[in-house]
């Protein structure tokens, strides 16, 4: 009986999905170039890249 | 700082105060957890990852505008992101369905003639007649304030001036007489749809 039960369930697959490496290259990149100035009371925000 | 046992609490102040290894360690803490909530939402790789990038995009630029004040919550807060970019996804879609070809294109399968056929009429015309008999089943106040809505579109605004209650007083019944109704129509088992 053991073999029957080897497949994971979708549940079990479920859990093991990741993101792309390219988006989470992508945001420690954006979050690198995000800047962000406070002037009085408003905030600007600066992509460097 | 050892960043594998650093609560999120601390990876936080640590990215907020400008360590971008400290996001790095807190993506790859939970970027399962979250992306599998993601996808177990939408069934879709390339949804998932976009959903996925603008909630951290959602986070980082919280984090860094200095508006975030959860702390020790960081993950539940996260996940309410993501949920509520799965939300505004489907919104999205709903306003733009997408067509989708499956090979053999039927112009006829996407375009209709917006009239309906003597079969939908007719179904038509009994939904209609048996929300009338329904609601003829509420108290008097709800009937009214429904009837003014539904059948004279009116405003909620014009109801509480016709009707001498304050606006508030008419959403009110209106609520209720929409569940009363939803209850009617389960008491009587009836399938209202086309």
């Amino acid at each position: 009986m053991k073999h029957l039960y080897t497949k994971p369930s979708k549940g079990e697959q479920l859990n093991k999905l990741n993101p792309k490496k390219e988006t989470i290259q992508f945001l420690l990149n954006y979050s690198k170039a995000l800047h962000i100035t406070k002037h009085r009371q408003l905030s600007f925000e600066f992509i460097l890249n | 700082m050892n960043y594998i046992k650093a609560t999120d609490a601390a990876l936080v102040q640590e990215y907020i105060q400008g360590n971008e290894r400290a996001l790095s360690t807190l993506i790859n803490r939970h970027q399962q957890r979250i992306y599998s909530f993601i996808y177990s939402k939408v069934f879709d790789k390339d949804v998932s990852d976009d959903v996925f990038q603008d909630t951290f995009i959602k986070v980082i630029n919280t984090l860094k505008k200095g508006k975030y004040n959860e702390e020790g919550k960081f993950l539940p807060w996260v996940m309410r992101i993501a949920h509520n970019l799965v939300i505004d996804h489907f919104r999205k879609n709903k306003r733009m369905p997408k067509f989708e070809n499956h090979g053999d294109f039927n112009i006829f399968s996407v375009l209709s003639d917006g009239d309906l056929n003597i079969e939908k009429q007719i179904i038509k015309d009994q939904i209609e007649s048996d929300v009338q008999e329904l609601i003829k089943e509420l108290p008097e106040d709800q009937l009214e304030v429904l009837t003014m809505r539904i059948y004279k579109d009116m405003s909620f605004k014009e109801i509480s001036e016709l009707t001498g209650v304050s606006i508030n007083t008419a959403l009110g019944r209106m609520r209720y007489a929409l569940i009363n109704l939803r209850k009617l129509i389960e008491k009587h088992n009836l399938i209202l749809t086309n």
